[in-house]
């Protein structure tokens, strides 16, 4: 070490700085200890930020809160539930009852894949998830018009009935796409806007048919 | 020659400045030498052939075409390569319906509209909105026919989406692809001056379906003459917009083998429009109800079979 004893630092260069890490930033600290939070609280904010959406969803204004943070359990659990509340239709197994789980499943998850992919070829600036989020949020209103519809058939089964589920279901369909599009529509180019929406409205309408015809054995 | 010459240096201006503005796409130029010399062939002037400029556009249609084999130059297997197929405005898709359902007389469906942009987004979802409109109203059609008979209960007959889906996209992409693989053959056989690739067939297919879709909304009405009249109406449409895309195409050939392929075309539209009415709609009713005739008894009801 004999030739290091020469090096020194030249005194007219200031070396100055801080080496303590600042008190502020505690964030790091917070992100490693959700590991050791109670099960509810991870849990409860889970739950908090797919409900925050539903809210999103119910009254959409512009924001951008359902696009930034996306999650899937949303849309999971509206599928499941859509898809459940079919399934009566067609319990003496004939051929031409109304849709399956599986089919139900597969046609919203399968639809809102094609859809964002559509949107994504035409030019949209939104990424995949972010739009099956949004699409399989905006499910709900026609959600809450199945049930709507399920107790109004409890009730029976008439030309009443039919009027009352028919405006239902035409009101939550024109909630549905409005609701999408609202999210939807400002990350497509100027130009190919309608291009982008209608399938939206086909894919809401097809869901509407299948909540309209839904007929209990 | 010096006009070959002059289309070789345009060919490589546009492929140089396609690669300097996208330096790292591979650039696909396996069959260009093979189209050069047979679009030279074409533009020999001959006498007799004026319809040609109209059918085949303007004259800069050669060039456009070449323009075409280099437009996809993106590798297939990135997703840029399958964005140029969405590359149309909402103007221009409503152009090419308009187009479809109003087919101007003496004027090519694809010189016109296409322009070498073929794009997927009218087949797709005009075949997929026709799917769902062909069950709709078949489900529609059903339930005011049976309305009121007292053994009806009715069912929204999901299954038939299924069959309709498989039948109307096998139709819109089974169907150009035999026709592109016999035009093929048959130009490798005969010099045609009109060859249309494989997306253009495609495109053309998709948007001649476009006239279905009011047709089988129309059928709703449980009356015969209304829907067979409505079959002809919209197969004279649509079969027209096919015949005159694709008779100059198969012209220089054979006379029979020409009329042969455009019979073909137009029968198999018309087996689609039959087979969907066929099998979706059911047969309407005559207009007075069933008569039933109590028995003594009470306990036989004879009805109408129909």
């Amino acid at each position: 070490f004999a030739g290091l004893a020469d090096v020194s630092i030249s005194e007219d260069i200031p070396v100055e700085g801080e080496i303590t890490v600042p008190v502020g930033s505690r964030s790091p600290d917070e992100d490693y200890s959700t590991l050791d939070e109670p099960v509810r609280d991870t849990i409860m904010r889970d739950l908090k930020a797919v409900g925050k959406k539903f809210v999103h969803v119910m009254y959409p204004k512009k924001s951008s809160a359902l696009l930034r943070d996306w999650d899937l359990w949303g849309p999971l659990v509206l599928c499941v539930s859509l898809a459940l509340m079919l399934q009566g239709g067609s319990a003496d197994s004939k051929d031409d009852g109304g849709p399956q789980f599986a089919e139900v499943f597969v046609i919203i998850w399968f639809g809102a894949v094609v859809i964002t992919l559509n949107s994504k070829l035409l030019g949209g600036t939104i990424s995949f998830f972010q739009s099956l989020c949004v699409l399989g949020y905006c499910v709900l209103p026609l959600t809450v018009a199945m049930l709507v519809c399920r107790l109004v058939l409890l009730a029976g089964s008439g030309t009443v009935s039919f009027v009352i589920r028919l405006i239902v279901v035409i009101a939550m369909f024109g909630w549905s796409t409005l609701a999408s599009t609202a999210f939807l529509a400002d990350s497509q180019p100027p130009n190919r806007k309608a291009l982008v929406v209608y399938p939206i409205f086909l894919f809401y309408f097809v869901i509407s048919w299948m909540i309209l015809t839904f007929t209990p054995q | 020659i010096a006009s070959l010459v002059m289309y070789l240096f345009a060919e490589f201006d546009d492929a140089a400045n396609l690669l300097a503005a996208n330096p790292d796409a591979t650039t696909i130029s396996i069959d260009e030498p093979v189209e050069i010399p047979k679009n030279q062939h074409s533009r020999l002037p001959e006498p007799g052939r004026e319809e040609d400029d109209e059918l085949l556009g303007t004259d800069d249609s050669d060039k456009t075409e070449l323009l075409a084999g280099q437009k996809k130059s993106a590798p297939f297997w990135t997703f840029e390569y399958y964005q140029t197929f969405f590359d149309v405005d909402t103007y221009q898709v409503l152009d090419r319906i308009k187009g479809s359902v109003f087919p101007v007389p003496g004027k090519n469906f694809v010189r016109l509209y296409i322009r070498s942009n073929p794009d997927l987004y009218g087949p797709f979802w005009i075949c997929a909105t026709l799917v769902f409109t062909i069950a709709v109203s078949g489900n529609l059609s059903n339930f005011f026919i049976h309305l009121g008979k007292p053994t009806y209960h009715y069912v929204p007959e999901f299954r038939k989406v299924s069959i309709a889906a498989t039948t109307i996209y096998a139709y819109a992409w089974l169907v150009p692809l035999a026709l592109w693989g016999f035009l093929m053959w048959r130009n490798s056989k005969v010099m045609n001056i009109v060859s249309y690739s494989f997306l253009e067939i495609v495109c053309v297919y998709g948007y001649s379906l476009f006239i279905y879709i009011p047709t089988a909304i129309l059928w709703i009405i449980p009356q015969k003459v209304v829907r067979w009249v409505l079959v002809m109406f919209s197969l004279c449409l649509s079969g027209s917009v096919l015949v005159m895309t694709f008779w100059p195409a198969v012209r220089d050939d054979n006379r029979r083998i020409a009329l042969a392929t455009v019979g073909t075309i137009v029968l198999l539209h018309a087996l689609l429009a039959v087979g969907c009415l066929a099998y979706f709609f059911d047969a309407p009713e005559l207009d007075f109800p069933a008569p039933i005739i109590p028995a003594h008894n009470g306990t036989t009801v004879i009805t109408k079979v129909s």
